[in-house]
């Protein structure tokens, strides 16, 4: 049998849900333009929106106030700034205010190198609202294992994909060393680049452990991302969101106060992203984590 | 243009029968003396969060909840009189404001966010934005097939979203009510010196039957029942508010006072008496709950 990839998991998890549980799809031009970079089934269920985005957005809140446990699509993410009202204002205040859920999975799909309003990953912002599951799966296996978390809750939770993924059949292991000299944890398409990143720092000398995140809120150190760091003594977060006041920062202080070690961040830079190179200000690669990381490890205050 | 008898069809008290006129002015006094039971627990400082009295403009809701009761509500934020004459409880609304955990959202939400969802009512609470109903509403009606019914204020209706919301219900063709609780004022600024346009003619270009008239309850209950077969619809209803736009102070007399104008109507109608005893006894039932 074939494997699924990301896409096709997508996909026919939400041809289940639109079919079998009463469920509802909601976005702009889901059912042109490649349905979605294939993520979208062709089945009943499926409502195409007019590009009202925030009336959009609260139409969609509105059916999951009502029980639909509706999906709903942005291309993407930066047109959360738009969307994001219903969700941060109603959506997510709604249970603690009403008592009252209004669980729908937004689907926030990121993209890289397409200039500034399709580039955007803004995951950190809903990790910043309280009421939201925030998570980023970039496998086929992670994907359901969201999926069914959201199904078990009554919250509305942001899936920050990643177009990368979406051709990506593998799962992705955490990699332990012996005698870490530091600990990476990778968020997002940064996950696709780490390892290679790993690999250059080996042939200096530097040896990483690697720690796959797609959970970012609620964000719980657990044994799995605290033991590695207790070894090196010092990690790095590495995020494809802007690095001030986002996910790398944020997850970092976490760790950091969890454990006593130093944590540092890295994502993109504070800059627009801009269309063409080199301002396109891209997703730390490998060989932006492999400078960061000896940086980093060869500066002077570095106290272990 | 705004006058008490806009767009009113003088004719239809006359037609009505006796006990709808009456449980109309129920259901006003309802929600008038509650609001004055507000207004004096505010001076006395036993409430001390901000509130948003519907003191003047209850005749909408409590016409439109004689003829749709069981439409699902997504209401604005001056919601004391939708709230009370569609069947909420007053207790669990005065324990709101008084910032209870037996309130309509256990004292967490407040004055301009209620709900209830008790009996056949099924009133969405909303949380702080103007206009955001719309939208949620226009959704929920998709979502649950039900019919729904969004109030906003003429300030609201300025809200983009909520225009798209309505354009979408239109092109879904979904059966929703908007009803424009027109008192010509977002906070102190009026109409005219924000917009040029009529948003009765909006809705009309957007392809849903609107109508535009003043606060007359028994005209209400007419074209809500008309409309409420040609969904969706638009009113936009001009009315008054009576009191500030948070705070129970006045800033003079309103424009009409519809409750006294609705008085003299049942007094043509050779109702004064039964209008008094139901006044009365609301009155009195209103002092109790403020006072026990
Ligand atoms: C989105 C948003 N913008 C601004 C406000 C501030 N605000 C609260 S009530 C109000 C006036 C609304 O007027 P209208 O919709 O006509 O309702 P009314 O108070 O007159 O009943 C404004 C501007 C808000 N709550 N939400
Ligand atoms: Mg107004």
């Amino acid at each position: 049998m074939e494997r699924l990839t990301v896409a096709d998991t997508i996909r026919e998890i939400t041809r289940n849900h639109l079919t079998e549980h009463n469920g509802l799809l909601m976005g702009q031009a889901v059912s042109a333009v490649g349905w979605v970079n294939n993520t979208v089934p062709d089945c009943p269920g499926i409502i195409e929106l007019p590009m009202s985005d925030v009336a959009g957005a609260g139409i969609a809140v509105g059916s999951a106030l009502v029980g639909r446990r509706t999906i709903f699509v942005i291309r993407f993410q930066d047109f959360l700034i738009l969307n994001g009202s219903p969700l941060i204002f109603y959506a997510a205040k709604i249970k603690e205010l009403h008592n009252r859920p209004a669980p729908i999975f937004v689907r926030a799909i990121a993209a890289e190198g397409i200039g500034p309003v399709h580039s955007g990953v803004l995951h950190s912002i809903f990790m910043h609202f309280p009421g939201f599951r925030v998570c980023a799966p970039m496998t086929p296996g992670e994907y359901r294992a969201i999926w069914k978390d959201y199904l078990e809750h009554d919250d509305p939770m942001i899936v920050s994909e990643h177009r990368i993924s979406y051709g990506n059949t593998e799962e992705i292991n955490d990699m332990y060393v012996p005698d870490p000299d530091i600990t990476l944890y990778a968020i997002s398409s940064t996950r696709f680049e780490v390892g290679k990143a790993a690999r250059l720092l080996a042939d200096d000398g530097i040896r990483c452990s690697i720690v796959h995140l797609y959970w970012l809120k609620p964000f719980v150190v657990d044994e799995r991302l605290s033991h590695p760091l207790m070894r090196s003594r010092i990690g790095m977060v590495i995020d494809s969101g802007h690095e001030i006041c986002g996910a790398a920062q944020a997850i970092a202080y976490a760790l950091s106060e969890a454990t006593g070690y130093r944590v540092a961040a890295l994502g993109t830079e504070d800059k627009t992203k801009c269309l063409c190179e080199p301002h396109q200000n891209k997703a730390p690669d490998a060989q932006r984590i492999y400078l960061a990381v000896k940086q980093l490890m060869e500066s002077d205050d570095l106290v272990l | 243009m705004r006058s008490a008898d806009f767009g009113v069809n003088p004719g239809l008290p006359k037609l009505a029968r006796e006990e709808v006129s009456l449980k109309l002015f129920y259901r006003m006094c309802l929600a008038r003396y509650f609001d004055l039971g507000v207004v004096q627990a505010s001076e006395q400082g036993r409430i001390n969060i901000p509130v948003y009295l519907s003191l003047g403009q209850e005749a909408i809701s409590a016409a439109m909840s004689m003829v749709i009761p069981e439409f699902q509500i997504f209401a604005q934020h001056r919601c004391h009189a939708t709230y009370l004459t569609f069947g909420g409880d007053p207790a669990k609304l005065r324990d709101e404001l008084l910032g209870l955990p037996t309130g309509c959202s256990g004292g967490r939400a407040g004055s301009n966010c209620l709900q209830s969802h008790e009996g056949s009512m099924t009133m969405f609470g909303h949380h702080g934005l103007i206009g955001e109903n719309v939208p949620l509403g226009v959704g929920a009606a998709m979502g649950s097939n039900k019919p729904t019914v969004c109030f906003f204020g003429d300030g609201a209706a300025e809200e983009d979203y909520v225009f798209s919301a309505m354009a979408f219900a239109v092109t879904k063709q979904l059966p929703v009510l908007f009803v424009c609780e027109d008192n010509n004022l977002s906070i102190l600024t009026p109409v005219k010196d924000r917009r040029s346009w009529d948003m009765t003619k909006v809705a009309a270009a957007l392809g849903m039957p609107a109508v535009q008239f003043s606060d007359d309850p028994w005209m209400i209950l007419h074209e809500t029942e008309r409309l409420s077969k040609q969904l969706p619809a638009f009113i936009d209803c001009f009315t008054c508010r009576a009191n500030w736009h948070v705070g129970v102070g006045t800033d003079g007399p309103p424009e009409w006072d519809r409750f006294q104008l609705v008085k003299e109507r049942l007094a043509k109608q050779g109702l004064t008496d039964q209008a008094e005893k139901i006044e009365r006894e609301v009155q009195e039932r209103m002092n109790k709950l403020w006072n026990a």
